[in-house]
Parts: C-alpha cells; structure tokens; sequence
C-alpha cells in the first residue's frame, strides 16, 4: 500500500514541467527561419533579465516576439483543455467525454462570435472589449455543457451512449451555427470560420490577454485541484461518493462552472482545437493511474507538452505555409478516439 | 423541507435515549411520488425497530417490499415522511454529509468503476470522510486500511486490481471500505447477491464475527432466509410497504406467515441450534 505523497507529486511534476521546457526549446528553435542554440539561449537570457533592447539580430525578434507568445499561448491553451477534458471525464462519469467532443468548444466558438456581433454594436473601451469574447466564450460552454448534461439524462441517470451522441449532435449542430452566423456577417471571411472550426494559434495574441488567460487558467484549475479527492470518489457514482462524504451538489457545481471556464478562455483564443482533452488525461491515466490529485496536474502539464507540439509541428511541415492546429490534434486524436471507444465496447 | 410540526434547530441536536439502543427506527413512514400532485407510487406505512451495538438486523421482503427504502432511510440519503430514525440519539438524516459518513458506511450492490483501481486505493477511500479538502493521506490512514483488509481477510488481495477479482472477493474489499469509515452502523444491500454459496457463508461469517468484535450495529437487506435464520439478532419482515412482523429470527420465520408474504409453499423446521430453517416446495 503505497499512496500518493506530496514529494512523489511534487517529483513527477518537475519531471514533466522539465519535459515541457525542453519541448519549448526545440519548438522556438525549429520553424521557417532557423535559429542557433547558442543565439537561442542567448536572446532568452536577455529577455529574462529584462534587456529586450539588447537583442541585436533579427532571428532573435523573431523567436521573442512571435515564437515565444504563441509557445505560450500553446502552453495555457492545451493545459486549460486537458483540465477540463480530465474534469468533464469525472463529472460525467464518462471516459471519452472532452470539451471537443460534447460539442462545449463549439458551444464556446458560437457564444464568442455572438459576443464579436454584440461589441461591435456596443461603444466600449478596448480593455472591456478585450474581455467581452472571454466572457461570451464562457456563456457560450456553460450553457452547452448544461443541454448536453439533460440530453445524456435517462431517469435521473447519466447514460454514456446518449450522452456521447448528445455531445456529438450538439457539436455538428453548432457548427452549422457557426457556418451561418459567420457567412452573414458582415466583412467576415473563410479564414475566421476554419479558425473557429478548426481551432489554430497563429493569431496574434496582446500580451495583456496572455497574462489575463495565464491567470484565469490558475484560478479555476486552481479551484478544481481543491476537490481531486472528492472527483476520485465520484468516479464510482455520485450515490456512493455522497455515502463517503462528498458534497455532491457543490463539487458538481463548482467543477462545471470552472471547466466551463477554462473551455471559455481557450476557445475564445484558439478557436475549438480538439482531442487534446480527451488524449492527455488518457495517457495520463495509463502512466500515473487514475487519483486526480496527480491527475489534474499531470493533465496541465502534459496538455502543455502535446500542444506545443503539435502547434510546432503545424508551423514546420507545410513551411513556409501552415496547418491549423486543430488539424494536427484531430488527425492523432481522432483514431484514438475510436481506438478508446471500440477497447470500451469490448 | 422539516415537517412544520418540528423545529429543525432542535432535532439537530442530541435526543434523550435509551444508551442500549445504538439505531432506533421510530414510526418511520415514507411516500415515493414523482410529482408532489400526484398520488404516491409507493408508501411505506410507519415502522420501528432498535438495534443495539453488535446485534444483527436483516430485513426480508419480497421484490417491491420497500426493503431498499428503508435502508436508505436509515442512511440519510431519504427524509422520513413522518417519524425518526435516532442514530446514538442524532437524527441521521440531519446529519452533515462528512459526519454521517464517519458514522454510517454502506455497501451497496456492486458499484461500477469507471477507471480500474487496485483494491488498496478502493479500501483508502474509506478514509474520506474524515479528510476535508485536498490531502495526502497520513500514516494512520494507511494503518486503518490496511487492518481493514486483514479483518475481512483480503490482505492478500491488497495489490490487485479490482476489475480483475472474483464478485466475492470484491464484496470483501467494498466491505474492508466500509470497515476503513470506522462506523458505528453498517449497511448492506443484498450483499450476498451474485456470490456463491461457500462466498456467502465466509462473507456473512466476517461479518458476524466484525459485528461482535467492533461493536457495529448491523443492518442487512437480502432475499436469503436461510442465511437471515442463520446469522440475524433480528428479523425486519415487509410486504408491499408495510413492516409485518419484527423479533428473533424463530419468532419472524414462521410458515403460515411466510407463505402468505412470499405466495409460495414452504415449510419451516428448527436447527439443533434453535434457528429455523425454511423449504421450499414446487407450486405444481
């Protein structure tokens, strides 16, 4: 008998957060332009000591100003989908639920373009407008994780395949939204559509919303880290999690409000990228086991890893052209699903 | 939500008991309807009975007895309509969610796992109740667990994964949890379903011997009679929602009744041990 402790935790973390760094290196080093790693380390050291001004070279402008903010962007983006995706599983009982699946990214991708609409009818300073697709992205999750929730209901039960093909209908349904509100629009084009359907980090990001998100993502992991306990327990059903103690209602509550979040954030970023939270918890899983104390944090740094990869791999392949991420996660992520699906029925 | 004839402040509190009597069920009703204006699927008329710490309670009853209700009544997880059910003098379902838990553990019919876990992990949650928040569990939790397995027998069973077990010895380690909960009640719903008979005997024998050595009150539902003339202090008899008969097994377990309760001819004879023994003849 040999449960988790604080300092095996703590150890398995820094293990993948060194992973992480390494992967961060060789992504801001590889791309169109090729870049030294002595210049490399060089202009990161520069830029840790506060001297941008000191960077000389053009290729180093390029690895600080436009590699490093969408590396970072990449980083909270996947961490936010993996804690939701690993958040989503527990709530729902339910293994192959993800924000991309359950159709909560396409639910987030219609509630930040009705927000665009809004604010552009609105006269507000830039700060608030900043926030307003955030927050529409927010609405946009919850109320869609709610509908699916009540479709995947069958007296008073949770029932997997219902669930699963409520989030499914749900997602090719928004999608549609999504293709109609976008070819009304007004100076909307194609690019903004696939951005939305498709998911991608090339846009660029003001460095005030990388802190925003950085922060947003902190809070709610935050607070759902606070019941992994709780989460382990309702793994075995909600009836017997409340026998050993556990507050249902509030930790259902409060883990749907702050996956929610997370959702909201990413998505009103990088559009609806999937399969990033449904694969990393997975692989997790299988590497840590199933205790969300280890789980969720595991889930943050490895959705971190696999993004930033796979965004790398979507900036290099076609270069100088580029793939949408969305694309890369879909492409590996899609016969796992059906990998996992096929394994479940078995 | 309290009935208005009862403050609520009040009943959270301590009631004078009889300090024999661990769990007193008291004129206990309860009525199942899916909408309020709508007339009750299912009434359970009002019932009582005692349990003193170490005694054995089974209730029988035929399939829609109300069997399952009343042991969820007693777990808190229903409100009485009327009565009360007196756990050491607290109103059970009063009680606070972590509380309740430290106090009653019930084993319920075979709970689905999402994601396997080895049989020491199941056993550990069984300490929840008495963590708030995030933590690490502490030394004595591993202590409690790992006695847990060893009372019900399952120490060997510690490392294996509970997806990869027979049905009885996983019924030993959901009960090992409960034992990890320290309670001072324990409830069983038709633990002995889907066992063999050699899997039921070895359970219903830890747990008498677990019953007398811990001091728990026990409350056990199940469609076997001759294990509940075996092993029970007492018997709780129900039919369609109405509590017929409550005593010692020789007193409950009687032809005439049992044969109006379960439609079926049987006969009824006494053991050298002074239980009865129930038979049962075809209708044909």
């Amino acid at each position: 008998m040999r449960p988790l402790t604080l300092p095996r935790l703590l150890l398995r973390c820094s293990i993948l957060a060194a992973l992480l760094f390494v992967v961060v290196v060789i992504a801001l080093k590889l791309g169109a332009v090729q870049v030294s790693l002595y210049g490399l380390g060089r202009d990161l050291i520069h830029v840790l000591l506060g001297q941008s001004s000191a960077i000389s070279s053009d290729y180093g402008m390029i690895v600080v100003d436009i590699r490093l903010p969408r590396i970072l962007l990449g980083i909270v983006v996947g961490a936010s989908l993996s804690v939701a995706g690993a958040s989503f599983q527990a709530l729902l009982r339910n293994p192959l639920a993800d924000p991309y699946v359950l159709g909560v990214s396409s639910g987030a991708a219609v509630g930040a373009i009705l927000a665009l609409i809004v604010e552009s009818h609105l006269d507000l300073t830039p700060e608030l407008a900043g926030l307003i697709t955030p927050l529409g992205a927010f609405l946009g999750a919850a109320i869609t994780i709610a509908a699916v929730y009540l479709l995947g209901r069958r007296d008073g039960q949770i029932d997997s395949s219902t669930l699963l093909l409520g989030g499914i209908i749900t997602a090719s349904f928004l999608s549609a939204v999504i293709i109609f509100l976008m070819s009304t629009l007004r100076g909307s084009n194609l690019r903004g559509t696939v951005f939305w359907l498709m998911g991608d980090l090339s846009t660029p990001q003001p460095r005030s919303l990388l802190y925003f998100l950085l922060f947003g993502f902190l809070v709610a992991a935050g607070v759902i880290y606070t019941t992994a306990s709780d989460l382990n327990l309702l793994l075995a059903g909600e009836n017997e999690a409340m026998h050993l103690g556990v507050d249902v209602p509030r930790v259902r509550i409060v883990v749907y409000l702050a996956a929610s979040i997370l959702t909201g954030m990413a998505v009103s970023v990088s559009g609806a990228i999937g399969y990033v939270g449904l694969l990393v918890p997975h692989l997790m899983r299988l590497i840590f086991g199933s205790d969300h104390r280890m789980l969720l944090p595991a889930s943050a740094l490895g959705g971190a890893i696999v993004l930033v990869i796979a965004d790398t791999l979507a900036r290099t392949v076609v270069a100088p052209s580029e793939l949408s991420v969305g694309a890369v996660t879909a492409l590996v992520g899609a016969p796992l699903f059906i990998y996992l699906l096929r394994r479940r029925l078995a | 939500m309290s009935s208005p004839h009862r403050s609520p402040m009040a009943s959270i509190e301590q009631q004078r008991t009889n300090p024999d009597v661990r769990l007193s069920v008291e004129q206990v009703s309860y009525a199942y309807a899916p909408n309020p204006s709508q007339a009750p699927l299912f009434t359970l008329e009002a019932m009582s009975f005692q349990a003193k710490p170490g005694e054995i309670v089974a209730v029988l009853g035929p399939n829609a007895s109300g069997k399952s209700t009343v042991l969820k009544l007693i777990s808190g997880a229903l409100e009485p309509l009327s009565g009360r059910i007196l756990l050491n003098g607290f109103v059970t379902h009063l009680l606070p969610t972590k509380t309740r838990a430290q106090r009653i553990a019930l084993v319920q019919q075979e709970s689905q796992l999402l994601f396997p876990s080895r049989a020491w992990e199941f056993v550990l949650q069984g300490r929840h109740p008495y963590s708030s928040g995030l933590r690490f569990e502490s030394d004595d939790d591993v202590t409690i667990a790992t006695n847990a397995l060893a009372q019900v027998g399952a120490t060997h069973l510690s490392n294996r994964w509970m997806d990869k077990i027979s049905g009885g010895e996983k019924q030993r380690v959901i009960l090992a949890r409960a034992l990890a909960q320290q309670p001072l009640l324990l409830l069983l719903d038709e633990p002995t379903l889907h066992l063999d008979i050699g899997a039921q005997v070895d359970l219903l024998d830890s747990l008498r011997r677990l019953a007398a050595e811990n001091r728990y009150s026990v409350v056990i539902v199940t469609h076997e009679l001759n294990l509940a003339a075996e092993y029970a202090d007492q018997v709780v008899l129900m039919q369609k929602g109405k509590c017929l008969r409550v005593g010692p097994p020789a007193s409950v377990l009687q032809r005439e009744l049992l044969e109006q309760v379960f439609q079926a001819p049987l006969s009824v004879e006494m053991t050298a041990s002074g239980r009865p023994r129930v038979t049962l003849f075809s209708n044909t």
